[in-house]
């Protein structure tokens, strides 16, 4: 146990502490995070490592009728077979990976800052701003993140900025309620009181003393977020209220696939196989990660 | 206290207000149901007259008066496209979304609350992560897909062979309500779960449990009726929250199986423009939501007087 007394300082020794007591902190989820670093790795190389184009611009017209329908697991230029076009369904996948990684993570970026900014303003200015803020969240919540963000991508049509927009526009309130609430108890603390008479200007408060206290409850909200944010991607995409049909997105697959799934079974199959566990990785990585920073936190 | 309960009243008016002032903005900005309506051959005097008996042609801020004193009363105009009063076409589909958020509710409970005692009474063993397991795969599939799912394999494909299977679309009697409340349940389920689980935990490790096992009862009295009658109050009000969620229409499992529900007609509104409809459906969502937050935050007053704002 020598080395292990020796390390217990340094940030490796609280890793491997973290390893170490299996009842009260979990051992950390390896099959989630290979997932999540699969589907990363999917959405930056997906032109390096997909075995096609996604549109089919790699083959002529006539290669890919010869091709059309094929099953899976018949021959190595198409694992995963190919739709009705010809198309890859590997490749697409892949590339379905890049799309949602993309739209989930920009909308997921806008909503935190803005939900943040919202949340610590509300908290911490109380009275009008907060009645405001809370009202419009309300409202937000009020309304089922997927009616949003039909309302929004109908009204504006359909493209990625759209969609990113649409999504952002949904989920911040939950940041902002979240952020709100702990701000509420962080500044009645004695520490930002001293601040205070010390005569620190506000903005500095919340920026050194307030701010790192609400970051780990906003990453446990973010990342049981995400799993939401890829379904509500797909859902919008699957309605064809998303991006244009015939963009490899894994909604737009599924959707697709819908009308020969008996047939043509590994159209929808494989994209919501996609789906189901990249949102399952990110659910139960967020509920190690809530379980582990904040256990009060374990009835979200 | 009553100061409270009135405050938060004149709260929910003005969310309520405030949701339908922004989607009669969006909607009235940004698109124009005429376009829709008419031929695309009618000459600009017909798409005049639709404007004008549309009350389309008025000022932007006459029109949003006028809504606003029409919505107070429950009168939001006809449907531009069925012709039929807009809250007479929402209160037909009312009916069936609630039947299904009532059926959904139940099967998430009936089997969300013995998944979260299991999972409680053998803490961090295979049946916990069983549990755990299912919880979260309806929270991760895609509704769309699971629904896909199910129509193949209890639907279609015994269909096929001859053998019975379960109706896939559209609205009969209680064998067509099985495959969406499945889907709408399950998706819903992991909540429940885990808030029986934790609360079960807890309550296991009280005093009065600790007695009742001292007293010498049985594992099964104990744990059922013991502790799980007091760890489910939570979880109820959780279910109360997830009802006001349902009852806004889910829009994904109503249309992949043909339900006559309020999401649909929501879904159609939006894509055909018909002003009347969504802006009945939103405001009516809106005030499910908002009725039921209400319901459970004075509830909550109540029964915990730290409670404050």
């Amino acid at each position: 146990m020598a080395t292990a007394t020796g390390v217990a300082g340094s940030a490796l020794g609280r890793v491997s502490r973290l390893w170490r007591r299996p009842g009260r902190i979990r051992r950390i989820p390896v099959v989630p995070l290979s997932i999540v670093a699969l589907l990363l790795v999917c959405a930056i190389f997906a032109n390096i490592i997909s075995p096609h184009d996604p549109r089919g611009a790699d083959e002529t017209q006539r290669e890919r009728v010869l091709k059309t329908l094929v099953p899976p697991f018949q021959n190595w230029d198409n694992p995963l077979g190919t739709d009705r076009r010809g198309l890859d369904v590997l490749t697409r996948l892949i590339y379905g990976a890049r799309t949602s990684a993309v739209i989930s993570m920009i909308a997921l970026g806008f909503g935190v800052v803005a939900g943040t900014v919202l949340g610590l303003v509300a908290g911490f200015r109380g009275g009008w701003a907060d009645a405001i803020i809370m009202r419009l969240v309300d409202a937000a919540l009020a309304f089922p993140l997927i009616l949003v963000a039909m309302l929004i991508v109908v009204v504006l049509g359909p493209g990625i900025q759209n969609i990113i927009l649409a999504i952002a526009a949904t989920v911040w309130a939950r940041f902002a309620r979240q952020v709100r609430g702990e701000v509420l108890s962080i500044k009645e603390r004695d520490f930002v009181t001293l601040a205070r008479i010390a005569g620190v200007p506000d903005q500095t408060i919340i920026a050194r003393h307030i701010l790192p206290n609400v970051v780990n409850t906003l990453l446990i909200v973010v990342s049981l977020q995400i799993g939401n944010v890829i379904l509500t991607e797909a859902s919008l995409s699957f309605l064809g209220l998303g991006l244009p049909p015939g963009d490899p997105a894994w909604g737009i697959m599924v959707a697709e696939g819908r009308n020969f799934v008996i047939d043509a079974w590994w159209l929808s199959l494989f994209p919501g196989i996609a789906i189901t566990l990249v949102v399952l990785a990110f659910n139960f990585f967020g509920d190690w990660l809530r379980d582990t920073l904040d256990p009060k936190l374990r009835r979200l | 206290m009553q100061r409270y309960i009135l405050f938060r009243i004149i709260q929910a008016v003005v969310a309520l207000w405030m949701l339908s002032t922004v989607v009669f903005f969006i909607l009235h900005v940004t698109g124009d149901p005429v376009a829709f309506l008419l031929p695309p051959d009618a000459t600009a005097g017909q798409e005049e007259e639709l404007r004008r008996s549309l009350g389309l042609d008025r000022p932007l801020y006459v029109q949003y008066v006028i809504f606003m004193k029409d919505a107070w009363t429950g009168d939001f105009g006809r449907s531009t496209t069925k012709g039929t009063l807009a809250l007479d076409l929402l209160l037909e589909r009312l009916p069936n979304t609630i039947q299904l958020a009532l059926a959904s509710i139940f099967f998430c409970i009936i089997i969300g609350i013995p998944l979260g005692v299991i999972a409680a009474i053998k803490r961090d063993s295979l049946w916990d992560n069983v549990a755990k397991f299912i919880a979260l795969a309806g929270q991760s599939a895609p509704q769309f897909w699971l629904a896909i799912l199910l129509i193949i394999l209890l639907g279609a494909i015994p269909a096929e062979r001859g053998l019975p299977s379960l109706p896939t679309f559209g609205k009969g009697g209680i064998e067509h309500l099985i495959l969406p409340t499945v889907v709408l349940g399950w998706s819903i389920m992991a909540g429940v779960v885990r808030l029986t689980r934790s609360a079960m935990l807890e309550v296991l490790d009280s005093e009065y449990v600790k007695f009742a096992r001292v007293k010498g009862l049985s594992e099964r009295l104990v744990v059922w009726k013991h502790a799980a009658k007091n760890a489910v109050i939570p979880v109820l009000t959780f279910s109360g929250l997830a009802l006001g969620g349902l009852l806004n229409g889910s829009v994904v499992v109503e249309v992949v199986f043909a339900w006559p529900g309020v999401g649909r007609l929501l879904l159609d509104g939006v894509i055909q423009r018909d002003f009347p409809v969504v802006e009945a459906a939103v405001l009516a969502s809106g005030f499910f939501y908002v009725c039921l937050a209400l319901i459970v935050d004075i509830l909550y007053a109540y029964a915990d007087p730290r409670i404050r704002y």
